[in-house]
């Protein structure tokens, strides 16, 4: 991996003083998505090539392919999502019936500026295989297509992604927050979201969020 | 200002509705009735409303399981349309965990499913083992010490199901018999791990501690006797006319439906199809244990009860497997980078490090101490990417979508939580039915309000 302008450098997390003991010299890097090279190896090369069997324009949708510790994640530009995981789920040879999940992730240093994640959980009873979809946008245009209509069960993640994270899903039914009062301002779960610190009644004093915390990471 | 009384009046008021009166909430709806038969007048204005009735019941509601709110719309006494409403015990350990290193979030995922705290444990540990790529290194003796408590919670947590599930319904003896029974579990986790709920016991590598002296001999006496008093608990309510009445027909849900709603566990076994994850996609070697996935194909509240019952007796013979496999061995990876030392002891205070190994690395080696310093207080880096490793939880697929991006601290975690996602299934099993059916469906879906808000 070579370092870019996404690369975060720390000594501590702490700043403002000289304090060195325990110095870890941490070094962060961007998330980069580098597609694996063929062959993927297990079933991972029967099930991408049946999915470019089956959808045409596997090349125009899907940005990488990605194995890494024996799991299978696939890069989808999102306007292709519903098409994908119809194809998942109806395809035979593919069977993907059951989906886990749609999980958001806040990739804030993501060099190309598309930090938001949606990740999708695939299931496949039929064959006893998981897949995971990847979608990112940015930040100022964050619509991914809802896949409602074609797993239900996507209904309350997508919910929970726009709450967390500000992912609006398009032709979601009703996209409201879930696990946030319905006024409540901002996504939490964004990495640039401000943490609030506790007021203590103690001369004043408080406790600093806990990314002002003195941490060693 | 001083003649404004009256304009004030005008002002504030609307008074473009002749029949609205002048108060500020109005009237509700005016209708201009010219005579005519009265029940026919009404008829015409409004078939359904007249009759719905809008009824919150909870967040606090003793028959929500916690903080769940449902708004349920009633027609009489049936449900024409029920809405979950969650969010009432969000807590933020996601994100909380973001701010801890990979040791100290297990800490934090253990209080999300407050009934099965080692499943959430055990699920991220898994993950954040399959990012180390140690998942292999795992010594035998963790593997199975993993089953055994996690098999023991099955139970423990089946056993509030059936005791606030009966409770619910009137069966105020299950409520007494079944909490009775779970204390006996909670005092064998409390034994074997300190304490009775949010253990913190399952770590990245392997296990806080090994089993104490007696631990063995406490679980093997636990067996027979479960065994028994699950024998119980069928004879009082297999064919309890109430029993029967109460659950049998309710809350129906077909597979296709759960495979629609992404349900799983004792929900999806119920409705006939044999899904397990211990069976069909195994983790800490359970296709080497000797047990049945139990199912019933009726799909409703009392096809639930009897899988989650049967499911008991199929933990207990797990357990038994899991004691004949002890051995001794590490409960923690060789891995001296990662392996958190973890040379508990009791003492006067508490749970803490044991004096023997702080007299170690105290008075001996300043490099260990050092070693112990930095793994503590930085703790050990996870190489970048992500993970999802779903276990079978007692209410379902539970898994942990664990992404690193190569630093000391889980850069995000996400819990698939059975619980928040059976939950989208309470207008299906509800929407229809009765009100007082409703209390015992969404009892049958097994919701811990810990796990669906997070």
């Amino acid at each position: 991996m070579t370092e870019d302008a996404g690369t975060r450098r720390d000594m501590f997390g702490a700043s403002g003083f000289g304090d060195t003991s325990g110095f870890g010299g941490l070094v962060v890097r961007a998330t980069h998505v580098v597609s694996t090279p063929k062959p993927y190896g297990e079933w991972f090369d029967a099930a991408t090539s049946a999915l470019e069997a089956a959808y045409p324009d596997f090349a125009g949708a899907i940005e990488a392919v990605v194995v890494h510790r024996g799991e299978l994640t696939l890069h989808v530009k999102r306007e292709a999502i519903v098409d994908v995981c119809r194809t998942l789920r109806d395809e035979p040879a593919l069977r993907f019936e059951m989906c886990s999940g749609v999980s958001g992730v806040d990739y804030i240093n993501d060099p190309t500026g598309r930090r938001l994640h949606a990740v999708y959980h695939l299931l496949s009873m039929t064959y006893r295989r998981r897949i995971r979809l990847e979608v990112s946008v940015t930040v100022e245009d964050p619509h991914v297509p809802s896949i409602t209509a074609v797993y239900p069960t996507a209904n309350w993640h997508e919910r929970e992604a726009w709450d967390f994270f500000g992912i609006v899903f398009d032709g979601h039914p009703s996209l409201t927050r879930i696990e946030m009062p319905d006024d409540w301002p901002g996504h939490p779960q964004r990495k640039d979201y401000p943490l609030g610190g506790v007021p203590v009644e103690y001369k004043g004093a408080t406790v600093p969020p806990p990314d002002e915390r003195r941490s060693y990471a | 200002m001083s003649e404004t009384t009256d304009q004030v009046y005008e002002s504030t008021y609307d008074t473009s509705d002749p029949y609205g009166g002048n108060s500020p909430e109005g009237e509700g709806r005016v209708f201009t009735v010219g005579g005519g038969d009265w029940d026919d007048v009404v008829e015409a204005i409004d078939p359904n409303e007249s009759e719905r009735i809008v009824v919150n019941m909870g967040p606090q509601h003793p028959s929500t399981h916690g903080v769940l709110r449902l708004v349920l719309e009633l027609e009489g006494e049936t449900v024409q349309q029920i809405r979950p409403v969650i969010g009432y015990l969000h807590t933020g350990i996601e994100k909380n965990m973001e701010y801890r290193n990979w040791t100290q979030a297990v800490t934090f995922i253990t209080r999300c499913d407050y009934l099965s705290p080692l499943f959430n444990e055990t699920t991220y540990c898994l993950g954040v083992e399959r990012l180390l790529g140690i998942e292999d290194q795992i010594p035998e003796r963790v593997k199975v010490l993993r089953v055994l408590v996690l098999e023991l919670q099955r139970i423990s947590s089946h056993l509030v199901w059936l005791a606030t599930g009966g409770m619910e319904i009137g069966a105020i003896t299950m409520m007494l018999l079944g909490f009775r029974e779970r204390e006996k579990i909670l005092l064998i986790l409390e034994m074997i791990t300190g304490l009775r709920m949010n253990h913190a016991y399952v770590r990245p590598g392997g296990v806080a501690q090994d089993l104490p002296a007696g631990a063995v001999d406490a679980i093997r006496e636990f067996i027979p006797d479960m065994y028994r008093r699950i024998d119980e608990y069928e004879d009082l309510l297999s064919a309890n006319p109430i029993w029967l009445a109460r659950l049998s027909g309710v809350g129906y849900l077909d597979t296709s439906s759960c495979m629609q709603l992404g349900v799983t566990g004792p929900l999806l076994r119920a409705s006939g199809l044999a899904w397990d994850l211990r069976k069909e996609m195994p983790y800490l070697d359970y296709e080497t244990y000797d047990f049945n996935v139990v199912t019933e194909t009726a799909g409703d509240c009392y096809a639930r009860y009897l899988v989650r019952i049967n499911e008991m007796r199929e933990s207990l013979k797990i357990i038994e497997q899991a004691l004949d496999r002890l051995r001794p061995g590490p409960t923690m990876v060789e891995d001296k980078k990662i392996a958190w030392p973890a040379q508990l002891a009791l003492g006067s205070d508490g749970l803490g490090n044991s004096l023997d190994h702080i007299r170690t690395i105290m008075g001996t080696s300043m490099e260990a101490l050092i070693h112990h310093f930095k793994l503590v207080t930085e703790g050990f880096r996870v190489p970048a990417g992500q993970a999802y490793v779903p276990i079978e939880s007692p209410r379902g697929e539970l898994g942990a979508h664990v992404v690193s991006d190569g630093g000391t601290r889980p850069f995000r975690v996400h819990l698939r939580d059975p619980s928040f996602v059976n939950l989208q299934a309470v207008p299906a099993v509800s929407e229809g039915g009765m009100i007082s059916d409703v209390v015992a469906a969404v009892a049958s879906i097994d919701p811990v309000m810990g796990g669906v808000d997070r």
